[in-house]
């Protein structure tokens, strides 16, 4: 069965969405992500979505679910690259995101989980 | 006035809904949609094929051109002969969810849309179409 790639930078996994996802295909992903994180003591979890053509309320959810999970197993998550034509879309469909951190891009991705990582170890120590 | 004869594809497992969605923005993009409308559209998509293979046990869906008074539209139905609704206005309302689900489906696939159609009957199935106008 086909798989997403989930690369390893530093303390932050690389998710790049880059197929229409099936539902089965995006319950392993959310899967994969959270054994992952764990394996790779990951801190910081960065999704690129900008390939996807529409988000629907499935992945929506699954979203959600790894934000929810990954914030469980003390990583964060940004979701990065939506489509002004996504963003308009799911808004109408009534999916808040609410839960999900966005950013515009991977840079700005990846600055705001090294923020967050850098907050978070202070606040361990 | 109808251009073309439905097409219809089966919808029986998560990957047809992909080729499901697949095949509507082939049609949207023939048809010189905008890009938003094209997502509208691609999205409400799978939200529905979703429900006739989640909860409609599968089915089909049928994508139909249109041409009246001057203007292009598309057409989809979704036919199931899965349990059916019970009550429509309920499954209508945002976050109502007989599944796992969000409860989005058919309440924001209606708001994508510019018209939306249901029918349903307990043991009979279910039908919603929706057309999208340029």
């Amino acid at each position: 069965m086909d798989k997403i790639p989930i690369l390893k930078l530093g303390d932050i996994l690389l998710v790049t969405i880059q197929v229409d996802m099936h539902d089965r295909l995006a319950v392993t992903l959310q899967d994969d992500l959270t054994a992952r994180i764990v394996k790779d003591r990951a801190k910081g979890v960065l999704i690129d979505i900008s390939s996807l053509e529409m988000v629907d309320s499935f992945i929506g959810r699954m979203l959600g679910n790894i934000a929810a999970m990954s914030q469980a197993l003390g990583a964060q998550t940004v979701v990065v690259g939506m489509r002004p034509a996504v963003a308009i879309t799911i808004v109408e469909l009534g999916l808040s995101m609410q839960n999900v951190r966005t950013a515009l891009n991977v840079e700005r991705g990846v600055e705001m989980l090294q923020r967050a990582v850098a907050k978070s170890d202070k606040g361990n120590l | 006035m109808n251009l073309t004869e439905p097409e219809i594809m089966e919808l029986k497992k998560s990957e047809d809904i992909v080729r499901a969605r697949q095949r509507v923005r082939t049609c949207m993009v023939e048809k010189g949609f905008s890009l938003i409308d094209q997502t509208k559209m691609v999205t409400a998509a799978s939200e529905l094929a979703r429900n006739t293979v989640d909860h409609g046990k599968g089915g089909t869906m049928s994508i139909e051109s249109l041409e009246e008074n001057g203007r292009t539209g598309i057409r989809l139905t979704f036919l199931d002969h899965g349990p059916g609704i019970p009550d429509i206005e309920l499954a209508l309302k945002d976050g109502y969810t007989t599944g796992s689900g969000l409860g989005l489906g058919l309440g924001g696939s209606k708001r994508l849309v510019n018209e939306f159609l249901i029918w349903s009957k307990p043991n009979e199935g279910t039908r919603v179409t929706v057309t999208k106008w340029r």
